[in-house]
């Protein structure tokens, strides 16, 4: 009797880069349906956009660079970074501003470093921040979660907003605009309010901001479904989480009445999407498991300083911008040791 | 222009441009060229002080020994950096308030000493004058194309306040390339510089290597003609 040998590897895993991608997408779908809920149509217009000006400039890019299309384009990595850039803008930003942000994060922050793999930067945060930084009145802009406000806009309203800077009748354009729950923070904090009298503002709810915290919980349920799945690594977004529960507990016990309950800082903002969605990017993040948990308390920890102490009322797209570049040195650091050698 | 003049000339503005070649005096480069008359203007002011010390140190290079070179070259670029600010101070001081720390700092400009070491020290003044000066305009022409870059795209209008640097009649010089503007802020501020200097380094990269595959093409196809001569 004969026995077929063959070569290993004897188990082929299925965890091919576009397996991961569809899978990163799918997980962003409870945390989508919440933003689509409370923010309105917007949302999916931001999306369809994004995605469309993502496939059009890396099918652009490859052919410039003589790169066979289908391989790349089938990946979805470019979806992803449109999706995540997506649901990162307000509801109603102008198409011009989500497909700037798109075209830099494809063209500029990816294909110019050598594409998939070779982009140091998170793309979908670069292109965040340049719109952030280059628009900052449109992006701090966001449309009143639903139930906070009687406006209602229907689907060919907000087209025309997007596409045309047309409000329908009787809505001004400062009546679609609602500073964030972190932001309304920050300026009242300004004001020498305390955290206790801000928080009976209406836009709270029990954890953070009402509408945001759905979002939130939405992101942490996919991520975690992520993680039991292994497609990202369960460090990153503990040590990050952690470590900025830890900070603001630590500043809330100190003064409750000048620094806000830790639940807005984990529910609230960017918290849940950056922790297991962005900073989770495999090509931008740290490798190495001990280099995984710094790489993440770091973030956890810059987040809070600019939070808190920054210009900015929300600053995960920052921190996450920045350990991407000390990525290098925390893999070089935290070296696993080869098994029977010395350190 | 004679062949050496003109060999100095195209090192000066393309070939070995102190800015996408050479890449010296990036610190400039990036701070001031946000708009372009005040590209214009450090621009200008470099290629003088580039003009006046390639000159003297070329004039006092056989009096100069080898081991104090430096200190000597340095003291000189400092003595003309400290002209050109006191002179801009009084006929140009508006341009000279916004330029601020950037004039003085011309001194750092490492093309300066760079150009003193490589150039001026070798060679007669005419010619050394002549270096700096195309030297000093190949840089200005980098600030003013990246200037107007930003300007442009960060604000939709250029050549805004010329009247700092041509007096009042160039108040209605600035043209204005698109109505209603958002304004692009990303590209005044520092990225933009980085951003923009990359594409500008990119883009001459991209004209040299058309400029050598046409000039290889033109090279075989001579040689081509060359062979099939005899037996034609």
């Amino acid at each position: 009797m004969r026995f077929s040998t063959a070569a290993s590897p004897h188990v082929n895993p299925t965890n091919s880069v576009s397996h991961i991608m569809q899978q990163v997408l799918l997980a962003l779908i409870p945390g989508a349906l919440a933003m689509l809920w409370f923010f309105g149509a917007g949302v999916l217009i931001n999306l369809l956009l994004a995605v469309c000006t993502a496939l059009a400039a890396e099918a652009m890019a490859l052919s410039l660079r003589g790169r066979p299309l289908k391989p790349y384009i089938t990946d979805y990595s470019a979806v992803l970074t449109a999706a995540l850039l997506a649901l990162s803008v307000p509801a109603l930003t102008p198409w011009w501003m989500t497909v700037t942000g798109v075209l830099f994060a494809i063209l500029i922050a990816k294909h110019l470093y050598g594409g998939l793999g070779y982009n140091p930067f998170n793309p979908a945060m670069v292109g965040y921040v340049v719109l952030l930084i280059s628009f900052p009145k449109h992006m701090t802009a966001w449309l009143p979660p639903s139930g906070l406000s009687d406006l209602h806009l229907g689907l060919s309203d907000t087209w025309n907003i997007i596409f045309h800077a047309q409000y329908p009748a009787g809505v001004a354009a400062d009546a679609v605009a609602m500073a964030t729950p972190l932001d309304t923070l920050k300026t009242q904090l300004g004001m020498g309010k305390t955290v206790g009298e801000i928080w009976t503002d209406q836009r709270f709810g029990a954890l953070a901001g009402r509408g945001w915290q759905w979002a939130a919980l939405g992101y942490l349920a996919g991520g975690v479904w992520m993680a039991r799945r292994q497609v990202i690594d369960w460090r990153i977004p503990v040590s990050f989480l952690s470590s900025l529960f830890a900070v603001a507990l630590l500043f809330f016990l100190v003064d409750p009445t000048r620094y806000v309950y830790p639940t807005l800082h984990l529910f609230g903002g960017a918290s849940m999407l950056g922790a297991f969605f962005i900073a989770t990017d495999p090509v931008t993040a740290a490798t190495t498991p001990r280099g995984r948990l710094v790489y993440g308390g770091l973030i956890g920890l810059l987040v809070y300083v600019i939070r808190t102490f920054g210009g900015y009322p929300d600053g995960v797209a920052f921190s996450v911008l920045l350990m991407n570049v000390a990525a290098p040195m925390i893999n070089f650091y935290t070296r696993p040791r080869t098994y029977g050698h010395r350190p | 222009m004679t062949p050496e003049y003109r060999k100095i000339a195209h090192n000066g503005l393309w070939k070995n441009n102190q800015a996408l070649v050479a890449l010296l005096g990036m610190c400039p480069l990036m701070a001031v060229s946000n708009t372009v008359i005040n590209a214009l203007g450090l621009g200008l002011a470099t290629t003088a002080t580039l003009v006046a010390s390639n000159a003297l140190i070329s004039a006092i290079r056989e009096q100069v020994s080898d081991e104090v070179r430096l200190p000597v070259f340095v003291l000189v670029i400092a003595a003309i950096v400290t002209v050109v600010e006191l002179t801009m101070n009084a006929f140009l001081h508006e341009l000279y308030l916004i330029l601020g720390i950037f004039i003085p700092l011309i001194v750092t400009n490492c093309s300066i000493i760079g150009r003193a070491e490589a150039f001026a020290a070798k060679n007669p003044v005419k010619q050394s004058a002549a270096d700096g000066l195309f030297m000093g305009l190949g840089f200005t022409l980098v600030l003013v194309v990246l200037g107007a870059m930003r300007e442009g795209l960060g604000t939709g209008a250029v050549f805004a306040h010329a009247e700092l640097m041509f007096g009042d009649y160039a108040k209605t010089w600035a043209i204005t390339l698109f109505d209603d503007y958002e304004g692009f802020l990303l590209a005044v501020l520092p990225p933009g510089a980085f951003i923009g200097l990359g594409f500008i380094i990119a883009g001459k990269n991209l004209i040299d290597g058309w400029l050598a595959r046409r000039k290889k093409a033109g090279i075989a196809m001579m040689s081509m003609t060359r062979h099939t001569a005899p037996t034609g």
